[in-house]
């Protein structure tokens, strides 16, 4: 586990209000909008602006994520000018296959190299929004070593279904379980879809416990007023914390004894659980709950 | 870099300013409108006309209404408008670089 991604922010590019009051809110990742939330005539106005925003404000240690366009329709410039201000992550919308994501690759890595940035240093992710999208996942996930995460794009994908958004996300219950899977598969996060109605929140809950139940990280979230929401259920319970605690205590003595195997209660825990229980911490803390170390 | 026709970048949202850039025969007039254009209206001219001088502008009449930007929009919003002044689409991302934050 690198860091949290409990709430993935949608910024508009074109909005230099929220490009400067935006990590007010608490979001653990913040994503600059190139795409969607630009209109067509304020392509270029908008990289501008998120470049160099980028390149005066102090965010902090909020992970910086820009959804930028197509390749062919301005992502190329995207790209370049957000690996030059310091941009953490890249998100690719619409990926369909696994070529997409070498091709933005290859223009990160080129501009790395142009301007002497360790290689590497941007990371990218991937939203998937189609059936074709879903299925490629998997070789998507595996596309390149800067992949961090995956993201479910529903509006797109229940469009392409020829179906609609309900309550109970059926209709996405195939996508969000394929894409997880290959998102563990290949090591990396996985993100889910936005919950567009935000005045409902009972919506929200639902929505957001089935998620969390489910496997994901986190959800991408268009308006500040959902992080506090998403934020309260994915923190554990007291009972949670306890527990992970013992089995963070256990590994400390291990270690201190020089011991690989580590035992709570003398019950062997596997490795995993280690991993699971210094996660469920980090939400604690992040959560501002109370964790002796 | 040549103004060769009017060009403006910018919304009048909080936060933000419109640039607009005309050619000129020579030097840098700028027009600012702004609420808080005693206290900073010099500050935000020169981020204009630094920017402008950055990209070799030297002639242009500059019309500013401004709605409380920071530093950075200001830069941001006079580099686009006068990119789109001058009919230019392939910015120079490396040359900017070296100078703008």
């Amino acid at each position: 586990m690198d860091r949290l991604r409990r709430t993935m922010m949608f910024v508009p590019g074109s909005n230099a209000a929220m490009l400067r009051d935006c990590t007010l809110y608490g979001a653990d990742s913040i994503m600059f909008d190139l795409e969607d939330a630009v209109s067509l005539k304020e392509k270029d106005s908008a990289r501008m602006l998120v470049y160099s925003a980028l390149k005066s404000f102090d965010y902090g240690d909020v992970e910086k994520v820009v959804r930028i366009n197509a390749l062919d329709a301005g992502g190329d410039q995207d790209v370049r000018a957000m690996v030059l201000a310091g941009i953490d992550v890249i998100r690719l919308p619409k990926t369909e296959t696994s070529q997409d994501i070498r091709d933005v690759d290859a223009v990160i890595t080129h501009t790395e190299r142009e301007h002497d940035i360790p290689l590497g240093r941007t990371r990218m992710m991937a939203a998937v929004e189609s059936a074709a999208g879903v299925l490629n996942s998997r070789e998507i996930a595996h596309a390149s070593p800067r992949m961090m995460a995956i993201a479910l794009g529903a509006e797109d994908y229940v469009t392409s279904q020829k179906t609609y958004r309900s309550p109970d996300g059926s209709e996405l219950f195939f996508a969000r379980n394929f894409i997880l899977h290959a998102a563990r598969e290949a090591g990396i996060a996985a993100i889910d879809t936005v919950f567009s109605d935000i005045d409902d929140e009972e919506g929200l809950i639902r929505e957001t416990k089935a998620i969390k139940q489910l496997g994901f990280d986190g959800k991408s979230v268009i308006n500040p007023r959902q992080i506090p929401v998403i934020d309260s259920i994915f923190a554990p319970t007291r009972k949670q914390i306890t527990k992970a605690m013992g089995i963070v205590a256990g590994l400390k003595e291990a270690e201190e004894r020089g011991s690989g195997v580590v035992a709570v209660n003398g019950q062997m825990v596997d490795k995993p659980v280690v991993e699971r229980a210094r996660y469920t911490l980090a939400l604690a803390k992040a959560a501002g709950m109370k964790v002796e170390s | 870099m040549n103004i060769t026709h009017p060009a403006s970048a910018g919304s009048l949202e909080s936060s933000d300013i419109i640039v607009t850039l005309k050619p000129a025969r020579q030097g840098i007039r700028i027009d600012l409108e702004s609420s808080v254009k005693e206290q900073f209206g010099a500050q935000i001219e020169k981020l204009i006309s630094q920017t402008l001088e950055e990209l070799g502008i030297d002639a242009a009449e500059v019309q500013a209404q401004d709605q409380g930007a920071l530093d950075c929009t200001i830069k941001a919003r006079t580099l686009v408008a006068a990119y789109r002044a001058a009919d230019r689409e392939d910015y120079d991302w490396e040359g900017i670089n070296s100078w703008i934050g």
